[in-house]
């Protein structure tokens, strides 16, 4: 089996080999791919502006996301309130400013705990094997039979719990933290805890076939160690696939973040996760429909951009998985 | 490995899998602050009732001896009585909803197959045509749109605006309260298997086999159904269990918001009530299923392709 690596480097030899060319690293030649994918280029975009308005969230949005006003209850979208108000008078478009930092956050941090936990698990697991690949690799077997969101929901319970109630030490540092980001440090840790799985999989599959290679052979001849031969040569030629899984992986953390504060088990108000909006509309449906549009609409029309862009950089990075 | 020796050792792997769901939604059930009485009603329980009703459900006891204890009766079909619905017992509770969550998720998984292999075929046959493009453009939305918004939209556009179909309810499968919760449930598998479905139709099209079929003047219709779709279905079926697995978690919202009688809707209000036995006794079903069907997907694939035993 040859890797994503070499197939790319294999392709752009037979294709510019009229001129002389400079060294194409597998980076600028998935690059130059992604640049030509209009899709994933606009959803990039799309995603860049939406990090801004997050990032710029008490700038620009109108109001706060918890004020109150119960002279403009449950007001229909008109100029002072652009996406209109909901059950408690709080500004749609404000809230839903707000919840962009919340999605993108846990997007984003959730992929970070995934790498720290699995990236090494996988390498260890791949390269080791013997007592512990089959150790992590059981492990990883169990929690992969546990429907996610199952485990992500018995974990959030969990995580509530302990966090609401500890008293000292570093569990007492996070349950402040916790309290202050309104829920978000619990939500990233169980997110984290059952999704890095997959990478972990990917991780030991590429360092089992790596390990063998002549170039590993090579390293360790010249004395490098296994801890340098782990971290210099097999992941860094495991980055691509890392990179693909890890932005196909922002797009479900949303989805799940939305859900389990749906379920209210995640995000607490006031803060204002999309799913926590979607929760609060469905109650108003009948009569206030556009407390649901607004949330439902940005939370789809994110994951749908991250789903592109996901598909983007993995066809940049294996044109051969094109079809 | 020879094909039997196979399948033994992958049943028997369910003992090992199930256990430690067991004990693992056990031991984070328990280590959970806070009682399942916790929030009974405005007044705080005087600490004596508090102590009763511990010891009647045997919560005073060692963690290790509950374990155990709970284990051998779960063997043997007990499921411990409810907490927050103290006439029922989770059997019960299981085996009233249970049907309804059967019968909802069947459709939905017969809804996902066939419209998720249908709009994979189409797409693959119409490779690079607008049909394509709208077919993988419809799956993309159905993978990116979480269940919850999507059975608030149908009721929002069929039920309030419309009145096309009911706003919630169960009625059976015969009935219209059924159409918008199995849409909902089957989108996003339905999405799953049309992009799995496209990219392996595809793959087969390009085959050898198929160039030969056609070669030798083979009707274009029967190249497609015998030699295409059947071979492409085969890794297809490698996604059951994830299908099952969506399904499973798409109902805790579904059945919540559609307000359908079913197991998850229970699971849902058993989480916030700290209702323990419920709890343990859904996930364990549900851990159960999914396995169980990972199991069956594992040995038919031995079947249905020779390449794997060898």
């Amino acid at each position: 089996m040859s890797t994503a690596s070499e197939r790319v480097a294999s392709s752009s030899e037979s294709v510019e080999f009229a001129k002389p060319k400079e060294a194409n690293s597998l980076w600028s030649d998935a690059f130059k791919r992604l640049r030509r994918n209009k899709l994933a280029i606009s959803s990039l975009v799309f995603i860049v502006l939406l990090g801004l308005l997050a990032i710029f969230a008490p700038l620009v949005s109108p109001y706060s996301y918890s004020e109150q006003n119960y002279d403009a209850i449950r007001q229909s979208p008109n100029w002072e309130h652009p996406l209109g108000t909901d059950q408690l008078g709080r500004d749609i478009l404000s809230r839903l400013l707000f919840g962009a930092r919340i999605s993108l956050s846990v997007g984003i941090i959730v992929q970070v705990v995934i790498v720290l936990i699995g990236v090494p698990a996988g390498i260890v697991a791949g390269y080791y094997g013997g007592k512990i690949d089959t150790f992590i690799m059981r492990l990883v077997d169990i929690l992969y039979a546990m429907p996610s969101l199952l485990f992500v929901i018995i974990i959030m319970t969990f995580l509530q719990g302990v966090l609401d109630n500890a008293e000292s030490g570093f569990v007492y540092t996070l349950a402040t933290a916790n309290s202050r980001l309104g829920g978000l440090v619990g939500v990233f840790i169980g997110l984290g805890l059952i999704s890095w799985l997959t990478v972990a999989r990917i991780v030991r599959a590429q360092s089992m076939s790596l390990k063998n290679k002549e170039f590993v052979e090579a390293a360790r001849s010249i004395g490098a160690t296994n801890r340098q031969v782990m971290t210099r040569h097999i992941l860094s030629n495991t980055m691509a696939p890392i990179i693909v899984a890890v932005t196909l992986g922002i797009p479900l953390a949303i989805i799940y973040e939305s859900g389990i504060s749906f379920l209210g088990l995640g995000v607490r108000p006031p803060m204002p996760s999309w799913g926590l909006m979607i929760s609060e509309a469905i109650p108003n449906l009948r009569s206030y429909p556009y407390m649901l549009l607004a949330p439902a609409g940005a939370l789809s029309l994110t994951v749908l951009a991250f789903n592109f862009l996901g598909d983007g950089i993995r066809d940049a990075f294996d044109p051969w998985m094109k079809k | 490995m020879n094909r039997r020796a196979y399948i033994i050792r992958r049943t028997l792997l369910i003992v090992p899998t199930l256990l430690a769901i067991y004990t693992i939604t056990f031991v984070l059930m328990h280590a959970t602050p806070g009682s399942p009485w916790s929030n009974q009603g405005d007044k705080p329980i005087p600490p004596i009732v508090l102590e009763r009703l511990n010891e009647s459900y045997g919560l005073d006891d060692p963690l290790w001896v509950q374990y155990f204890r709970y284990l051998g009766n779960v063997l043997q079909g007990d499921f411990g009585p409810s907490y927050s619905q103290r006439s029922l017992t989770v059997t019960d509770i299981i085996s009233q909803s249970f049907p309804v969550s059967a019968r909802l998720g069947l459709m939905a998984m017969v809804f996902a197959v066939v419209v998720g292999v249908t709009l994979g075929v189409i797409g693959a046959l119409k490779h690079n045509t607008w049909i394509d493009y709208i077919a993988s453009f419809t799956a993309i939305i159905g993978i990116s749109t979480p269940s919850y918004v999507v059975v608030s939209l149908l009721v929002l556009v069929l039920a309030s605006r419309y009145h096309v179909l009911p706003t919630g309810g169960w009625d059976g499968i015969w009935s219209t309260t059924i159409i918008i919760p199995t849409i909902a449930l089957a989108l996003f598998p339905s999405a799953v298997l049309a992009r799995y479905t496209r990219s392996s139709m595809l793959e087969v099209l390009s085959m050898d086999y198929v160039r030969t079929a056609r070669a030798k003047g083979l009707h274009e219709r029967s190249v497609i159904i015998r030699h295409c779709i059947q071979n492409s279905l085969l890794p297809v079926i490698t996604v059951a269990g994830v299908t099952l697995a969506n399904v499973v978690t798409g109902s805790f919202f579904v059945e919540s918001i559609y307000s359908i009688p079913g197991v998850g809707r229970h699971f849902v209000q058993s989480i916030s009530s700290r209702d323990y036995p419920v709890i343990l006794g859904t996930v364990l079903l549900f851990g159960a299923l999914i396995t169980i069907m990972n199991l069956i997907v594992d040995i038919l694939y031995q079947f249905l392709d020779p390449r794997i035993s060898s």
